[in-house]
């Protein structure tokens, strides 16, 4: 388990356990806590209605793919800490992960 | 006024299809979606990937199925309103309704079949200080008519596909075209990548690079927008049109006022014939929900052929419905 800390629009943080050995993505766990993501795509990094952004802990993420970074270059919101959470895996590195869902801002 | 016996809402896969099983019974269909293409999700997410889970059709491309529902649907005869937004459903005083767009197209149908699966695509708008003041008086989401750009300034933003294909496009027609690009490599196709810097090399046009647009000025319409660097420089260029490419996202719209049951952003449907809790309203595909439902395009095909077999009554009140298998009749068109 590691803790990943959400933070919505008013800057109000939350704590997430999450789980390293489950195989499942961050988009995943979002939904998982009911978070309201819509992941169109399942997961494809097609949809972009998985965005974060990372506020703290970037350098603890993998460099982001092509079809990551070809999608985030299609956003008009997206910038140098934007990622997919479909792209991320969580593991042990990702402790303390702090980020805000920025999908959800869109709307 | 346009005059059909079933209004479709959206032309996705399972709107396509609902066409087929209504042309069966010879209802004839007009289908409306806020894209300038059919397809839905289909053509506007994931074209190019194969789609393994349509019986008979394994691995079938999902451009190729949106070709192939068209083709066996050509018999039909739809009508087709492309790239506008149903807004507005009126009942009329016989029960009929009429559906009207925000561009102001009315459709006057007996029944109603709203197929719209996530919702309309709406473009994903940057945040420039007043877009949308200027919408309608220089600002565009899509491109509908490239000849009202000809021999016009025209700045494009936007690093995907579209924005690389549009600029190069425009490059041909409008008399100045400028791309605005946040990052300095494009990750499009690899050859629009390639075209888009060429051009600027030629002089043919400007290609503004580790920028974004952020403010737009005019006096009612359209005259200049002002470019902040990831430096901080600040530049202002005049323009008639400005256009941001930036994908589109999926929203309920309108939908979500016409007093239907709504759950999680899905109408709430009678599995008996996927009717809504409006007489006259069926809800198909992606966009209804009821206990077990599956969002595949298998199972908005097969909705859509029962809830035809329940719109019946409604087109030919005084008929009695019988079954029969293509087998046995054939398709016979209008
Ligand atoms: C990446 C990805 C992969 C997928 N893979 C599969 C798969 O392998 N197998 C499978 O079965 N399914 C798959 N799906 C799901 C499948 O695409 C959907 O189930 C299917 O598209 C639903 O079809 P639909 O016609 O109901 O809706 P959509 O395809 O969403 O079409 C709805 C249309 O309605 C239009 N619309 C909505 N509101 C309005 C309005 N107010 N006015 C005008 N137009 C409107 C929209 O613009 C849209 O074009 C996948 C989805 C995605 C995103
Ligand atoms: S779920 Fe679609 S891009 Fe992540």
């Amino acid at each position: 388990m590691i803790n990943i800390t959400i933070e919505n629009n008013l800057g109000e943080r939350q704590n997430l356990e999450v789980p390293v050995d489950m195989g499942f993505n961050l988009m995943e766990i979002l939904k998982a806590y009911e978070y309201d993501i819509m992941a169109t795509c399942g997961g494809m990094a097609l949809c972009a209605t998985c965005h974060i952004e990372v506020l703290e802990g970037a350098d603890k993420l993998p460099e982001c793919n092509d079809n990551e970074l070809a999608t985030l270059d299609t956003l008009p919101d997206a910038d140098m800490n934007s990622r997919l959470s479909c792209q991320i895996r969580p593991s042990t590195d990702m402790n303390g992960l702090v980020i805000r869902l920025k999908a959800l801002q869109e709307a | 006024m346009i005059t059909t016996d079933i209004c479709i809402i959206g032309a996705g896969p399972v709107g396509l299809f609902a066409v087929f099983e209504a042309g069966l019974l010879k209802m004839r269909c007009h289908l409306i979606d806020a894209l300038p293409i059919v397809g839905g999700q289909l053509a506007e997410i994931y074209p190019q990937k194969p789609i393994y889970d349509i019986p008979g059709a394994p691995g079938i491309i999902a451009e190729d199925l949106v070709k192939n529902l068209l083709v066996q649907i050509e018999e039909f005869k739809p009508g087709f309103t492309l790239g506008e937004r149903v807004e507005f459903l009126e009942k009329q005083e016989d029960e009929s309704y009429i559906v009207t767009t925000n561009e102001g197209t009315a459709v006057h149908c007996k029944v109603v079949v709203i197929a719209a699966g996530l919702g309309s695509f709406e473009p994903r708008k940057p945040a420039v200080e007043r877009l949308e003041h200027f919408e309608g008086k220089g600002v565009h989401y899509m491109v509908k008519k490239p000849e009202q750009f000809r021999d016009q300034h025209v700045v494009l933003a936007g690093g995907g596909d579209s924005a690389l294909d549009w600029t190069i496009f425009l490059a041909d027609i409008a008399s100045h075209v400028t791309l605005v690009h946040r990052g300095d490599t494009f990750r499009g196709a690899p050859d629009s990548a390639e075209k888009v810097f060429e051009l600027a090399e030629k002089g043919k046009i400007n290609l503004i690079l580790q920028s974004q647009v952020n403010s737009l000025g005019g006096n009612g319409v359209l005259k200049e927008v002002s470019i902040l660097g990831n430096d901080k420089s600040i530049t202002t260029i005049p323009t008639d049109h400005f256009i941001p490419l930036f994908g589109l996202s999926p929203k309920l719209g309108p939908i979500a006022d016409w007093k239907l049951g709504v759950e999680k952003s899905a109408v709430v449907v009678n599995t008996f014939d996927y009717s809504t809790n409006v007489e006259r309203i069926y809800a198909i595909g992606d966009i209804n929900t009821y206990p077990g439902k599956l969002k595949l395009i298998l199972c908005g095909f097969h909705e859509a052929a029962i809830m035809m077999q329940s719109a019946f009554k409604y087109v030919y009140p005084d008929q009695k419905l019988s079954f029969k298998y293509t087998t046995v009749n054939g398709v016979n068109a209008f």
